[in-house]
């Protein structure tokens, strides 16, 4: 680990100012930077810590009917919130596979999302319960729905000084799902991940929402597979459709994990398996 | 046949010695290791899988602030030609040294080409960037077929195959070939109604013992080499620094701090040279730690195989022949465990005519090391695999098809040893009458497989010696490395023979200046040799009582009598001494009593297992789920039956992420890309069910108890049982190691 600068600021203003520096990282859960710093890959000049400012964690209930849920709240949080485990399942299933629970009490939402990594346990989620980043900057706030954040491995829209401060979920679909394709039961990352939310209205899926990681540069939302369920009822039919619409959506590499044509066959059947679950959900 | 016999301690639970201070975290390990003025030691690697060193420059990493000492090959003594003897068989002292820090060559990414001390790890990491390496790149020789090729590029331009006795003339990356004969294996095809043949390939895989390497070594003025390291042979270190330094024997003390699993990958030695060199060099105590990269890419994994396997029997099942090729990876210098794998492939059926071939290759990665009955594992994946065919081919139950050929005592091993009496066969019964064997097995995707599995086991000398308290304890002293309880199970041995609780034992292992030399904990030795010791040292002590007893009863040491922890007199005298009444006695007959003993037995009888695995194949994801698993096995006596189901369901997990999950995974360049636990995946305790043990006990003539080592052959028939209870859920032959998603869907067809 290379020696660095540490700073705690109070405000988010102070930290704003100080991570529009060169050689800059933001310090939430430490459990991506602090790995990266020791292997040499992150050699940040300054570090600088969320830990201090108020308000940037917690779990609140909007009056439009959603939650928002503040960057620095740890995915132990996020995954045990009864608010969020009932009306929006699947992001509770997904901050459940981050790691280990030590692990989980450690990282926050914040990080998970804007580490950007494209297999982030969480983001196929928050595509498919279409949240809302709030940005904010010593020159004011503003706010991307989360498929617009991202630009690549690693890499976001967020420009110097700029730092997320929630995520903004509208009120729960009807029922959510997620499934990550893993090896091992814990402690692994997904070789890919698929999240469904549907709204449902008499047996009719009124509107489908389709989050996929680890299968492009960037997570990405199914469009067309979601626009094939719209209006339908759940048949094997139309989930064959949507399976190969989602599989038709990515771009996905070959790389040690596994091959991009597996990865590709795993969208087809778990986006399948997602949605059915998704549905089963609504009814219950 | 020993009796079965009523025992007193053996065959308990009681809670291990060293569990209190393992589960609250007080136990030292190497890495905790700490005392006044210690520097800290990195070593610098090879990016390259294979180049010629041109040239090493430490001028701008001796600049750097904090920065104390730098170490390359050329301060090691001139490796000569020689040949080492350490014990475990001989090794080439050239080969040794450079695989400590590499002189000419780099064989493979991760090789140590310079190690530098500093005030602090993080400086001697700066450092490690700024020495200067040319390297001359050449291609890389990654897997054993393609380096068996005559045009492959070649490790070592001096190694040449050793064949039967015979040295070729050119060079190759083929450093030996050895075979074993028995009986005439053209008249045994010829016998045959039924042959099957097929081919194998099994992947580089690491033991994943959770503690990387440590070591930490001072020279004192005097001359006095002291090394704290976690070994799974103090005395083994010991040797492997007076070879490579070529430092006097008896001025090296190795201190074993406790150890964080060894699994075979502790005994070679890396980082304790290193250390020792800097230690010279600076006059100051240095520590040398590795992070997980290091010991996936610098130390000894054990190797990718290709192996073909060809077996024929008669309609009525009986085996008649059968025949291996062997072709083992080495890594980057001699000595893969080729020879261990060619003893066992075969020895678990009493088959008349055998021919094993074993091909010991190099190629261009980690040195290998041993990993658990080094060899067995991928022998067995092709030899039961190939057994399991024929007996459906038969239409023969796989397990009866077992104990039709099954090897007893009086039958011949190809490689020449004759079978004592073994518990081969006791295994497979176990097997087959187990609930888990008779239970149905029909669901869709659902499969069972069986597989069976053999390891030899090792003796090898141990030395223990064991004080007698006042207050009735002893403390017990030996040279054994605790990997997996065994201060439990060699007290124990020796409480037996004194009556006394396993409580009022006292274990300790100690350095090498403190006890007789004692080789490693490894080939299942140590519950075996080391226990052999404790109890003969017991026997020492009980002796050296009765004669204090019949001092103070003033009658002949005959007429003393030692049953259940008490002595008594048998001559008509009225007089009774309780072990612990007569310890606190000692001063006034005679003064302390220490007992101790030696050993080098040469029965270390055989270990047989036999394994059965239920499991689910998704054939969408091509993810294969354990369901339930059953492992026999013949532990001649298990003197703590707790650890013995420890090593089992340690050894089968270890066997199921070999067969499932963990490979070294190598791009075209010769890198291992999954150098980290994410990405290189052993199971956890949410993959997989409980594992279901059953204990055989046939007692080993070799020991006075009839121990067995059980620690190894647990890990054999996993691979093997998995891809045959694919083959029952799916109808499909797996042959690759391991039977990933990717592998699986493949060969589904899916992608």
């Amino acid at each position: 680990m290379r020696s660095f600068e540490f700073f705690e600021p109070t405000t988010l203003a102070e930290a704003s100012r100080l991570f529009a520096q060169e050689h800059a990282q933001l310090l939430a859960g430490g459990t991506d930077l602090v790995i990266g710093m020791k292997a040499l890959t992150e050699t940040p000049q300054s570090v600088i810590s969320l830990q201090k400012i108020a308000g940037l964690a917690g779990i609140t209930t909007d009056a439009d009917g959603g939650v928002s849920i503040g960057v620095m709240t740890r995915v132990r949080d996020v995954e045990l919130s009864e608010e969020i485990r009932n009306g929006y399942t699947a992001l509770a299933e997904g901050a459940a596979e981050i790691g280990s629970i030590q692990i989980r009490n450690l990282a926050t939402l914040g990080g998970n999302i804007a580490h950007a990594s494209p297999a982030a346990d969480t983001v196929a989620a928050l595509l498919a319960l279409d949240a809302q980043v709030d940005i904010a900057s010593a020159d004011g706030e503003r706010s991307v729905p989360i498929h617009a954040l991202f630009t690549g491995p690693g890499q976001t829209i967020l420009t110097a000084g700029e730092i997320m401060t929630r995520f903004r979920l509208p009120s729960p679909a009807s029922g959510s799902h997620y499934i990550k394709h893993k090896i091992r039961e814990v402690m692994d990352l997904a070789f890919i991940g698929v999240a469904a939310a549907v709204d449902m209205d008499n047996g009719t899926i009124t509107g489908a929402r389709i989050g996929l990681a680890a299968v492009a540069p960037t997570p990405i939302r199914a469009t067309e597979a979601e626009e094939l369920l719209a209006g339908k009822s759940l048949t094997d039919a139309i989930l064959a459709e949507a399976g190969e619409a989602a599989a038709a959506a990515c771009s996905p590499i070959s790389d040690l994990r596994c091959s991009a044509e597996h990865r590709r066959e795993m969208v087809d059947v778990l986006t399948r398996r997602t949605v059915r679950e998704a549905v089963a959900r609504a009814h219950a | 046949m020993p009796e079965k016999k009523e025992y007193k301690v053996i065959g308990t639970r009681p809670i291990r010695h060293d569990g209190v201070d393992k589960v609250t975290g007080r136990a030292l390990y190497g890495a905790d290791f700490h005392t006044a003025g210690l520097l800290h030691g990195r070593v610098l690697r090879s990016p390259h899988a294979h180049a010629r060193i041109l040239s090493i420059d430490t001028s701008r990493a001796e600049a750097y602030p904090g920065v104390k000492a730098i170490v390359t090959a050329k301060d090691l003594p001139d490796a000569a030609d020689k040949v080492a003897d350490l014990g475990e068989g001989a090794v080439h002292l050239k080969y040794l040294c450079d695989n400590i820090l590499a002189s000419d060559k780099a064989l493979y990414k991760g090789h140590a080409i310079a190690a530098v001390a500093a005030t602090n790890a993080h400086i001697a990491e700066e450092a490690c960037a700024l020495i200067d390496v040319a390297y001359e790149v050449l291609p890389p020789v990654l897997e054993v077929r393609q380096a068996m090729e005559p045009a492959a590029p070649l490790l070592h331009e001096t190694l040449k195959t050793g064949s039967l006795g015979e040295t070729a003339e050119e060079p190759s990356n083929v450093a030996s070939h050895l075979q074993h004969k028995k009986g005439d294996i053209e008249a045994g095809f010829a016998e045959a109604d039924v042959i099957i043949e097929r081919e194998f390939v099994t992947g580089t895989v690491h033991q994943g013992y959770i503690e990387p390497h440590n070591a930490t070594a001072l020279y004192n003025p005097d001359g006095q080499l002291t090394v704290w390291c976690s070994t799974q042979g103090a005395f083994t270190v010991r040797e492997q620094l007076t070879e490579i330094l070529q430092y006097p024997i008896s001025k090296i003390k190795v201190v074993p701090m406790e150890i964080g699993g060894g699994f075979g990958g502790k005994i070679n030695v890396y980082v304790e040279p290193v250390a020792a060199l800097l230690a010279k060099k600076t006059g100051k105590p240095v520590k040398v730690l590795m992070n997980r990269a290091d010991v996936f890419e610098g130390t000894g994994p054990t190797p990718a195989s290709f192996i073909r396997v060809k077996m024929g029997a008669t309609k009525d099942g009986k085996l008649t022949a059968a025949q291996t090729h062997l072709a083992f990876e080495a890594g980057a210098y001699p000595g893969s465990p080729v020879g261990a794998g060619a003893m066992c492939i075969f020895a678990p059926y009493d088959i008349a005519n055998v021919l094993i071939d074993g091909y010991d290759v190099v190629v261009n990665k980690p040195k290998s090391a041993p990993y658990r009955a080094p060899g067995a594992t991928n022998a067995a994946f092709g030899s039961e695999t190939v057994i399991d065919e024929l007996a459906k081919e038969l239409n023969i139950d796989a397990l009866e098809f077992r104990i039709m050929n099954g090897a007893k005592e009086g039958v011949k091993r190809a490689d020449g040893p004759v079978f004592p009496r073994i518990g081969f066969i006791e295994s497979v019964e176990a097997a087959k009458q187990h609930p888990h064997y008779t239970s149905p097995n029909g669901k869709k995707h659902h499969g069972r497989g069986v597989a069976s599995g053999f390891w030899f086991n090792i003796g090898l000398a141990s030395s223990v010696s064991i004080s007698v308290n006042p207050d009735g304890t002893i403390n017990l002293v030996e040279g054994s490395t605790d990997i997996g309880g065994t201060r439990a199970s060699i007290a124990m041995q020796a409480a037996e023979v004194l009556g006394i609780p396993a409580e009022s034992v006292n274990p300790s292992v100690v350095d090498t200046n403190s006890v007789g030399y004692t080789a490693v904990t490894g080939g299942s030795r140590t519950t075996f040799a080391t226990g052999y010791a404790a109890y003969e040292a017991a026997q020492d002590v009980k002796r050296q009582l009765i004669a204090r007893a019949a001092k103070l009863w003033e009658v002949d040491e005959e007429d003393v009598q030692f049953a259940d922890g008490e002595f008594s007199c048998i001559n008509g005298k009225e007089a009774q001494l309780s072990f612990h009444d007569l310890s606190a006695r000692l001063g006034e007959t005679g003064g302390p009593v220490v007992g101790s003993a030696a050993v080098n037995p040469p029965g270390a009888g055989g270990a047989f297992a036999t394994h059965i695995v239920d499991l689910e194949v998704d054939e969408d994801t091509g993810k294969v789920q354990i369901l339930r698993y059953t492992a026999t096995q013949d532990a001649g006596k298990a003197i703590h039956p707790s650890y013995v189901e420890g090593q089992i369901q340690g050894g089968v997990v270890q066997g199921i992420g070999w067969a499932l999950n963990e490979e070294y995974i190598y791009n075209a360049e010769g890198t291992m890309t999954n150098a980290s636990f994410l990405d290189y995946r052993i199971p956890t305790c949410l993959d997989l069910p409980m594992i279901d043990t059953v204990i055989v006990e046939v007692p080993n003539p070799g020991h006075p108890y009839g121990v067995r080592g059980v620690g190894e052959v647990p890990i054999v028939p996993p691979p093997a049982a998995i891809a045959n209870a694919i083959y029952d859920a799916i109808g499909i032959r797996m042959t690759e190691l391991p039977m990933s998603p990717d592998r699986m869907l493949k060969a589904m067809g899916k992608i």
